[in-house]
């Protein structure tokens, strides 16, 4: 938006006040996170800028310690079933939902999409509640299926915006050619909302890597993913390790978004060359 | 076959008419369209419907006193409350509390705790001594427990033991709104000590209106700047939008809690600037809580303010300019309207996503700002009084669900998009 030249000397003020404004808010937003990440690598256990000296020694107390690696292999488990659950029911019921239309719809859907619309601590409770007496609670299992119910909402909406887009007269014209639904499937209709199928599934990944509160209602000390380790960790003492726990999560946050960003570019350019 | 059929209709291949066909397909496509739901559907239901329906029957339930000493709950329901109960239901209760196994008793002698304070200890004392109660004839029952303990001459203790008696009742739900029944049955305030949940949740919609209008005043500017710059430079500022709502919650809840405390970046910097001079309280406060939510919300608010703005036509800004309208004017009464549904959608969410914060305000804020959500929490897990807890839940859910179908009215369910 450069200014047009008609702009009086107020408009220039009000030009240049904006641009202030607004580098303000974007530093606001993104400081907070940059600002973590050297204290991680402090040479003292301190939280102070400028710092002492350098060091490794917060991410070798990491990965020495029995307890966070352990918080590492249960949220990478409880991640990895969590998404696997939640994409294949998800992408089923995403098919299912653009198929045909039918009275109650609109309830099955608000079903479908219930977990991201209900408070986190009501979810938690309810399944601390229900799940002890199934005998659910403290079990990686227990936590798989909770943190699958929170991510499949994400999988549904992302599958649904891609199939809104998807032609169906390519199934109908791999029918006509003799294929199986299954064949067709799998052939035609998979790999043209595989995007949208690897996004679902990114999302309900980060749900459950990033997920606190039911791991806070559901986990013993054996199932504590990594933040429910880091939660604890906070409780008890703040220490660098801390911020050498919260980079790594950060870095995983980073590696999705650019992953799902190149998702989003290359379906845009398969709608591109089909449109 | 054909004769019943109209003699024009059309036919298929095997003789049977288009149109039941074309019925007979589309039917099967709706039967398969569920089949592929189902599996979802279903796991939802057991995995999530279910327990939290299952955690909200239990704030209408009041279950410790018949689980526990079936008789005595049956023999106090139907005293009419009036004086003492009769003799026969003193002995009954006599009876059971010398029989009552351990679990049961303790979870007994804390339901009557919540009624009256002391009312614990003061049945322990009693039921150490019901052996010897139980043989009293039906006459000097009542001086047998005065004798153990004299507050067995209040009828508020015995009326107390007869409003846990009943199964189902509205002891949680009313004491989430700080309310209860006195002796006769009335609904009163709690003792002003234990009145505390009201405040909570006027709290909670205060501190989430007051986040979602500073989300709302950070957010308009940037979403502007997004839409308005040339696509290239706007996907590099956006990512500086979208990492942090990639980042985990407790990571940027954490960052803020270092970067405000005493010792923290932002003190250290102010004194650099000379801003102030001492250290100041920036967290543990309401402060601190109003900037760490502000910080995890605000790409909920652009986001969807970011979209809309995107698709407002340029040209009009310039048409109400070449109309003579300072550049203000013609933002408020051209392009704000048009921004409406992003401006909608934003604020609904982020008040929508507050109202249930826990995490969060639980770690930068102090014990005066703490929302619904965390006492939830407490009453779920330190506290054990999971009655109260779902009580709660339900109050918060309720309040969700209407900020929700005003959203959906709107919005729309269908525009809940994710990135």
């Amino acid at each position: 938006m450069a200014l047009p030249s008609y702009a009086t000397p107020l408009d220039r003020a009000w030009y240049v006040g904006f641009r202030v404004i607004c580098a303000a808010v974007f530093a606001f937003l993104i400081v907070p996170i940059l600002v973590i990440i050297p204290l991680g690598f402090n040479s003292e256990p301190y939280f102070t800028y400028p710092m002492p000296g350098f060091s490794l020694r917060w991410y070798e107390e990491f990965f020495n310690s029995p307890q966070w690696l352990l918080g590492l292999r249960n949220s990478i488990i409880v991640g990895f079933f969590a998404t696997l659950v939640a994409t294949v029911l998800g992408t089923l019921a995403a098919l299912g939902l653009n198929r045909a239309e039918y009275p109650g719809k609109p309830a099955i859907l608000a079903v479908l999409i219930s977990p991201i619309i209900v408070p986190i601590v009501i979810t938690a409770a309810g399944m601390y509640y229900f799940y002890s007496r199934i005998g659910l609670t403290g079990s990686l299992a227990g936590l798989v299926f909770a943190h699958a119910t929170i991510g499949v909402p994400f999988v549904v909406i992302t599958v649904s915006a891609t199939l809104a887009g998807f032609d169906n007269n390519l199934v109908r014209a791999g029918a006509s050619l003799g294929a199986s639904p299954v064949r067709v499937f799998f052939k035609v209709t998979m790999p043209l909302i595989l995007p949208g199928v690897v996004s679902g599934a990114l999302f309900a990944f980060i749900t459950s890597w990033d997920e606190l509160v039911i791991a806070i209602f559901l986990a013993t000390t054996e199932e504590h993913t990594l933040p429910r380790r880091m939660w604890s960790g906070i409780r008890e003492l703040l220490s660098p390790t801390i911020m050498a726990v919260a980079t790594l999560l950060i870095l995983t946050s980073i590696a999705l978004m650019v992953t799902m960003e190149l998702l989003r570019r290359r379906t845009e350019r398969l709608r591109g060359i089909s449109g | 076959m054909a004769s019943t059929a109209e003699p024009d209709a059309m036919m298929a291949a095997d003789g049977v008419p288009l149109k039941i066909r074309l019925r007979r397909a589309e039917r099967m496509r709706k039967v398969w369209a569920l089949a592929l739901i189902a599996p979802l559907f279903v796991f939802l239901i057991v995995a999530f419907v279910f327990p939290i329906l299952s955690l909200l029957t239990i704030s209408v339930e009041d279950p410790e006193v018949n689980d526990a000493l079936p008789r005595t709950a049956e023999a106090f329901r139907e005293w009419d409350g009036q004086g003492f109960p009769p003799t026969e239901t003193m002995v009954v209760f006599a009876e059971e509390l010398a029989m009552a196994d351990r679990g049961g008793f303790g979870r007994v002698s804390k339901r009557l705790n919540y009624d009256i304070s002391g009312f614990r200890s003061m049945l322990k004392k009693t039921a150490r001594a019901a052996d010897d109660l139980a043989p009293l004839s039906p006459d000097a029952i009542h001086e047998g427990f005065i004798d153990i303990d004299s507050d067995w001459a209040d009828p508020a203790y015995w009326l107390a033991v007869k409003r846990a008696s009943v199964r189902y009742s509205d002891y949680y739900m009313l004491w989430a709104i700080d309310l209860r029944r006195d002796g006769t049955g009335e609904i009163v305030d709690v003792a002003e000590g234990r009145a505390i949940y009201v405040e909570v949740l006027i709290r909670t919609i205060e501190i989430s209106f007051a986040v979602t209008v500073l989300c709302f005043v950070l957010g308009l500017p940037i979403a502007y700047l997004l839409a308005t710059l040339p696509t290239r430079r706007s996907n590099l500022l956006l990512i500086l939008v979208l990492l942090p709502f990639w980042t985990s919650l407790l990571v940027r809840t954490t960052s803020w809690l270092v970067l405000l405390q005493n010792e923290g970046l932002v003190n250290d910097t102010a004194i650099w600037l000379g801003l102030w001079n001492e250290p100041q309280e920036l967290v543990r406060n309401r402060f601190g809580v109003y900037v760490a939510m502000v910080h995890i919300l605000l790409p909920f608010m652009v986001l969807p303010m970011y979209s809309v703005m995107k698709g407002i036509n340029p040209w009009h800004m310039r048409a109400a300019a070449s109309l003579g309208a300072p550049g203000w004017k013609a933002f408020l009464k051209v392009y704000l309207p048009q921004c409406m549904p992003g401006v909608g959608a934003g604020t609904l969410l982020v008040f929508i996503l507050s109202l249930g914060y826990y995490i969060t305000p639980a770690l930068v804020g102090g014990p005066e700002d703490q929302m619904i959500s965390y006492w939830i929490a407490e009453n779920m897990g330190r506290l054990a009084n999971w009655g109260l807890g779902a009580a709660l839940s339900a109050i918060l859910l309720a309040l969700t669900v209407v900020m929700f179908l005003v959203y959906n009215r709107f919005v729309g369910i269908d525009r809940l998009k994710v990135s």
